[in-house]
């Protein structure tokens, strides 16, 4: 009997199309537009790292302007570190287990023949960072700590970079041009795109970003003169007296994120301890002048400290679901104007033998039916509902 | 065949109270055509819905074939009316975006049969009505005597041995009227119990027995056979003219 009662639908469909029509794309309209917000919504209030989001923690250090409003939480604090502070724990015997330290910045990438250059966005890094996040490997592994020490030309590169440059061969062992320098290819990763992109969720629209298909040492990326790309805040110009970026590194501009893994609560507490003591070490030679506040945040309270799911998206989903409700009660008044003009064709139909039930059933078809056909409306495009963390900054 | 002894049927509603049967008292025996009368507003909708099963009545017993049905659920009610009761309406009721043979099939539908059976009796069905070339035509297609035969022919297709019909040439000219009641006779004497609810009295002379409702009771009127032979003649001799 359904294929039945859908032959029927569809010619009571193409009986009636204007208003079929209609229901199909007021359905459309609501499921589209609620979908569309609550996918972003799933995405960003989504674990992207469960297996480890509960021991790896971001490191906040509160080197901001003295005279700046008082820090209350987390959310206050600048969300990225010195290059300084942050080179300053890599080089520390810290209690973590690992630590990572990195940036985002960019280079142009030369293929070999006669490809045109183009433009890559890379992330300037230890070794430890593949290790920490668990970043999956096509060929080759991570460059070694001593490349890290040696400021090595080695890169990582990404399976899409890998299939650009590459033809997807495994490409260890070979060479890429990034500016006017060759980097050493260790191990291509395989797609790996955690969301949000937490390592660097600096604002909703960062946290959607595409992970990088370059990384490269931090100290080579910073030998390079690499400049930061994201957001770079300062709340006092750096040295004048310095050369330009050498000054911008030893200011107290902030563009590095730094993470640590702390596998039990003990070692966070000793770490926090850890931090403090470095701090009231630096507030000795007359850095951080506001009160002690260092905060580790794992990676879901990291989400929240760095907003990533907004009230704004709570409330758009709040407003989508109603929207959709108001589409599914018009659809429920078009429907029942239809079923009512049906009535006696219902009634024919009880005559000939059929139950009440066969009669619901049938309805109930054409109305999965106007709902499958509705649902099959693409949505709109997920589009980042913000670019920004809110806070103050300026261009690097 | 059918049984009704003290059936009444009350409407209620907030303001007002309607006894559209009143202690109604029926009988029809298994291969009669029976002619139902009566002036409009008399029950006599209310009594074909009854039979049908279509409807419930407030008191009263009505068997049909035996049976008690007058408390029956829904669903085994509908069985009871998809096998045993076929029904023919004044406008047709054909579904007019279906084709015929697709409007035939709708009660042979519910009973679960095979395609190829349901096949098989649609063709039968459509030859008998005479318009076995026509299956695949829309019901707009054809003039009103033809649809009042489709729908014939989608009353006899699940073999009911109770056709209801009701006003079955209201909207026909005389000489398509004559066309379906010569149908319906013949399917009588193939041995179908027709009831059939009538405003013309030269059809109702053509019935075995005619039954008169008047504000919700019936009395029963037997023709005189030869009042029948006299009408029949003077009808086809008019027909021959």
């Amino acid at each position: 009997m359904f294929s039945y009662y859908v032959a029927l639908a569809l010619a009571s469909m193409r009986r009636t199309p204007v208003l079929t029509g209609l229901m199909v794309v007021a359905l459309g309209l609501g499921i589209g537009a609620f979908m569309t917000t609550f996918t972003v919504y799933y995405l960003m209030s989504g674990d992207p790292i469960p297996h480890k989001s509960d021991v790896l923690f971001a490191v906040q250090l509160d080197n901001w302007d003295p005279n700046s409003p008082p820090t209350e939480s987390a959310e206050d604090v600048q969300p990225q570190l010195t290059w300084q502070d942050g080179l300053n724990l890599m080089r520390a015997d810290t209690p973590a287990t690992r630590q990572a330290h990195m940036y985002s910045t960019g280079a142009i990438v030369v293929p070999e023949g006669d490809d045109p250059p183009f433009d890559e966005n890379i992330r300037g890094t230890y070794q430890t960072f593949f290790e920490m996040f668990d970043v999956p490997f096509l060929y080759g592994q991570s460059w070694t700590r001593n490349d890290d020490e040696a400021r090595a030309s080695v890169v990582v590169i990404g399976r899409e970079l890998n299939d650009r440059l590459f033809d997807g061969e495994n490409s260890v062992g070979r060479s890429i041009q990034l500016d006017d320098q060759f980097y050493h290819v260790v191990g291509v990763i395989d797609h790996w795109q955690p969301v949000p992109r937490f390592y660097h969720a600096d604002g909703t629209y960062r946290a959607l970003a595409d992970t990088e298909q370059v990384f490269v040492p931090m100290n080579r990326a910073i030998d390079a003169q690499w400049g930061p790309r994201g957001n770079t805040n300062c709340w006092k110009m750096p040295d004048e007296n310095l050369p330009l970026f050498e000054g911008f590194l030893q200011s107290e501009c902030v563009f590095t994120q730094f993470w640590a893994e702390l596998d039990s609560p003990e070692q966070a507490g000793a770490y926090k301890d850890y931090l403090d003591n470095y701090v009231r070490g630096q507030k000795e030679i007359g850095r951080f002048e506001r009160p002690l506040n260092t905060f580790i945040s794992d990676v879901m309270e990291w989400m929240d400290v760095n907003e990533i799911v907004q009230n704004d998206n709570r409330v758009l989903v709040r407003l989508s679901f109603l929207f959709l409700l108001v589409c599914v009660l018009n659809t429920v008044g078009l429907l029942m104007a239809k079923f009512m003009g049906k009535g006696g064709e219902v009634a024919l139909r009880l005559a000939m033998g059929a139950s009440r039930r066969h009669v619901f059933q049938q309805n109930l078809v054409e109305v999965g039916l106007i709902g499958v056909l509705g649902a099959l409306i693409p949505p709109a495009p997920p589009f980042p509902s913000g670019s920004g963390s809110g806070r103050g900054s300026c261009p690097g | 065949m059918l049984e009704m002894s003290q059936i009444s049927k009350v409407y209620r509603t907030e303001l007002v109270e309607t006894h559209a049967l009143r202690e109604l008292d029926l009988h029809v025996e298994e291969g009669e055509f029976v002619a139902v009368t009566g002036p409009s507003g008399s029950g006599k909708t209310t009594f074909l819905n009854i039979a049908g099963l279509l409807e419930s009545p407030s008191s009263g017993c009505y068997r049909l074939d035996g049976e008690d049905v007058g408390a029956l659920n829904d669903a085994r009610r509908s069985r009871i009316r998809n096998a045993k009761v076929g029904f023919i309406f004044q406008s047709f009721n054909l579904i007019p975006d279906l084709s015929l043979a697709d409007n035939v099939d709708v009660p042979l539908r519910y009973r679960g049969w095979s395609g190829a059976k349901r096949r098989k009796v649609i063709g039968e069905m459509f030859d008998l009505v005479g318009l076995g070339s026509r299956k695949d035509y829309l019901p707009s297609q054809l003039s009103g005597g033809q649809q009042q035969r489709v729908a014939i022919a989608r009353a006899l297709a699940g073999q009911p041995r109770f056709l209801l019909a009701d006003e079955p040439t209201g909207n026909l000219d005389s000489e398509m009227a004559e066309q379906v009641m010569q149908l319906l006779e013949g399917i009588n004497r193939e041995g179908t119990t027709i009831v059939m609810v009538t405003h013309d009295p030269d059809l109702a002379a053509r019935a075995q027995r005619n039954i008169h409702i008047l504000d919700g009771r019936a009395s029963d009127q037997p023709m005189p056979a030869a009042a029948v032979v006299t009408k029949l003649e003077a009808r086809r001799e008019a027909a021959h003219v």
